[in-house]
């Protein structure tokens, strides 16, 4: 029991904490402001895809585009890139309201109507996918808890409750811009459109390092606040497609970390990793920073590629967890006065099975979401390529378990999918089918032997299994990508294409226009022609009919996966240092023997029920 | 009268009922428990470290009555929760010195 000092004391340090952060976030909307200006100003001087839409003729006849700006930019011939499907044109006139249903629209309107129709499936299917991956929220939510302790089950599910909002805040204040604030002054393919519409040209802030004659991406620093220099449609669609990215990896150490973390400690947490450590690593694969720009600076295959996340989302989630478990130390009672770990088993089972389903459904957005296009038909090859790697994932963890110890432990099958699942995150638009089995059955295995190194040699204490899921798995995923990617998708990714013709490769980087000539005097029809661009292929591309093996790809996911685990890692643990300074970061003795519920959480989780709390091992 | 406290397989419970049914007892008590005896619990490997169950899941039977149909009840019970293995359970008897309905206020074998 504690006694009315302390309560009152508490509230005082509340208060104080809640002043805190309001002055940061005045302080932060000055640093937005000027942002805003720089960003205006780089608009105004550079990009011709704005200044083509400004000066379009007529305004397209949208319903979301009627009122100017969200959405003004949202489609005109830029992105008309492919042929017309439609073979009876009589019926494409329906934005002319007053004339007939059968007079023939212009090609204007044409262009203009199936320009609009591309962005918006490819708005449609961002948004939708992006929805799917929202939802995976409840998935870690279900998982962690079910993997805890009945006495921690209410702590548990408001940790991973809160942080969907707090990660996101932070993602708004400055985690998106920091992250895609250069979005589109990042390297990319020849002829290359961004899918959502041409308003993502308002993002093209990119604050970097020069050295030499090449200017190293460092953080973005449009979109602050996602203030009005970048209303726009494409934009806002963008941010919740990334925000949810952003929440996976913020819920990731909830799990690593849960049954001994002080809930005032986690808030802080909260905002923080949405607005930094994320949206920095991000930046660097996703938004055209340093580890993209590998590629066409240090000539390592196409830089460091990420599809989905394996290294940006799930290893960057899984080294904050690792700093964050080693400087929270142990549960109590978990390790021995020998130093063996005592296992802690979990309250429901159901809870984690029935989540990790809701992750793997989840998947079916996160991976073939990140196309950002429903137009790129490559999303039935990454859907596949996703539930097959989860199902060997889950296999290989089971057979595992079964070699072992004779029995195949539900949560080890679990951990097992979600490991499949992670390392296919990366190379799943690379790769072939047996590319993604093999990939699972590594991961399923790999994560076994993680699980217990992490626990055994480390010594740090995962109740779930976080780290080993998403931090090694995570690192196996882009490693493979190096591996296994065989060359039939990403032709031009990250700005470099690899022409091939009978066996042998040439580079061509996406910088101006006499690389453009050349490229399509390359792969065009004529005497100097017929070469092929090919896609990103990995260091044992041949083996899964590839058409070459490249180990300057490997090099370049063996930079990012370098890069997360110092970067990543390493930020963290000194958050986690300086935030106890703050906030204790560990839970009190006495209240962690109680469980978190009633003590941090003020309620009961299972209030009818007689909790015997019979899996807490001895303290001591 | 007689107090029997039987401890149970779980999954014998409807068993033992019906037995103690068929001899004409109209009444018990359950309560789901948990122990161990002499064999103890048995070990187990979650995410790789062993562990022991000690306390096994188990079923306390209560039933009071007539001091004439102990040694029946009794053998009804021991027929249909016995299994011939480790973990069958146990049987006591105590002594009732006094039972009272509480809606009629009886007592004695009445209130049975």
């Amino acid at each position: 029991m504690r006694t009315t000092g302390t309560l009152i004391h508490e509230h005082k340090l509340e208060r104080s904490c809640v002043f805190l952060l309001l002055l940061f976030l005045v302080a932060l909307c000055g640093v937005s402001r000027v942002r805003a200006g720089d960003a205006s100003t780089a608009v105004a001087a550079g990009t011709n895809a704005m200044a083509a839409a400004t000066n379009a003729p007529a305004p397209p006849q949208q319903p979301d585009s009627v009122a100017y700006p969200p959405g003004a930019n949202a489609g005109n011939e830029q992105d008309f890139t492919w042929p017309v499907p439609a073979k009876t044109m009589d019926n494409l006139g329906m934005t002319n309201a007053p004339t007939p249903l059968y007079a023939k629209p212009t090609m204007d309107e044409m262009i203009q109507n199936e320009a609009h129709n591309k962005v918006s499936i490819n708005i449609v299917w961002t948004l939708v996918t992006g929805f799917l991956v929202m939802f995976m929220q409840a998935g870690f939510a279900l998982v962690e808890t079910g993997l805890c302790r009945a006495k921690n089950a209410a702590h548990v599910m408001a940790m991973n409750f809160m942080i969907y909002g707090l990660g996101m805040l932070g993602f708004w204040i400055c985690g998106f811009a920091i992250m895609f604030g250069g979005y589109y002054n990042g390297p990319v393919a020849i002829g290359w459109q961004p899918s959502l519409g041409q308003g993502l040209a308002l993002l093209n802030v990119e604050h970097g390092i020069t050295i030499g004659d090449i200017k190293w991406g460092f953080m973005g620093g449009a979109g602050f606040f996602l203030n009005p220099s970048v209303f726009d449609t494409s934009i806002f669609c963008l941010f919740l497609f990334q925000m949810v990215f952003m929440d996976t990896t913020a819920t990731i150490p909830t799990g690593a970390m849960a049954e001994r973390w002080n809930f005032k400690n986690f808030i802080i947490y909260g905002f923080w990793v949405g607005m930094f450590p994320y949206a920095f690593f991000g930046n660097w694969v996703w938004g055209g920073g340093w580890l993209a720009q590998l590629g066409q600076t240090m000539g390592l295959g196409h830089g460091h590629v990420d599809f989905a996340g394996s290294s940006v989302v799930h290893m960057c989630g899984g080294m904050i967890a690792l700093s964050g478990a080693a400087v929270l130390g142990p549960r109590l009672g978990k390790f021995g006065p020998d130093g063996k770990a005592r296992p802690i088993p979990g309250h429901n089972l159901v809870y984690v099975m029935l989540g990790t389903f809701i992750l793997a459904f989840g998947w079916f957005g996160f991976n073939p979401g990140s196309t950002l296009a429903g137009t790129d038909n490559r999303i039935a090859i990454i859907a596949v390529n996703t539930m097959l790697a989860s199902a060997s994932g889950a296999l290989a963890a089971c057979l595992m378990m079964y070699f072992k110890f004779g029995k195949p432990d539900p949560s080890m099958m679990c951990n097992g999918m979600l490991a499949g699942l992670v390392a296919i995150t990366a190379p799943c638009a690379f790769v072939s089918s047996w590319g993604a089995v093999l990939i699972g059955l590594v991961a399923g295995t790999l994560v076994v032997y993680s699980v217990f190194f992490i626990e055994g040699k480390l010594k740090v204490d995962d109740p779930v299994g976080a780290i080993s899921v998403h931090g090694a798995c995570g690192a196996w995923g882009v490693l493979s990508l190096g591996l296994f990617a065989n060359g039939t998708y990403g032709a031009g990714w990250n700005g470099v294409h690899k022409l091939i013709k009978g066996g042998e490769v040439m580079r061509i980087l996406n910088d101006g226009p006499a690389s453009i000539a050349k490229y399509n005097e390359m792969t065009g029809s004529g005497p100097t022609g017929g070469w092929t661009d090919m896609g990103v292929t990995g260091a044992l591309g041949k083996l899964f009919h590839g058409p070459m093996n490249d180990w300057s790809q490997f090099g370049a996911q063996c930079c990012g996966t370098l890069t997360c685990f110092v970067f990543v890692a390493g930020f963290a643990y000194v958050w986690f240092k300086f935030s106890n300074l703050v906030f204790p970061i560990r839970s009190v003795k006495d209240d962690e023997m109680e469980g978190l519920d009633v003590p941090e959480m003020g309620a009961e989780c299972y209030p009818d029920y007689h909790l015997t709390d019979k899996s807490s091992p001895r303290v001591g | 009268m007689k107090k029997i406290e039987a401890i149970i397989k779980p999954f014998k419970v409807e068993e033992v009922k019906d037995a103690l049914a068929e001899i004409g007892l109209e009444g018990m008590t359950v309560t789901e428990v948990k122990g161990f005896g002499r064999q103890k619990g048995h070990t187990e490997i979650y995410r790789g470290s062993e562990y022991t169950v000690d306390f096994l899941p188990k079923i306390k039977l209560e039933i009071v009555l007539p001091d004439t149909r102990v040694d029946a009840a009794v053998k009804a019970i021991i027929g249909a929760a016995k299994t011939g293995k480790i973990g069958d359970g146990k049987i006591f008897l105590f002594d009732v010195h006094e039972a009272i309905r509480i809606r009629t206020e009886e007592s004695g074998e009445k209130a049975i």
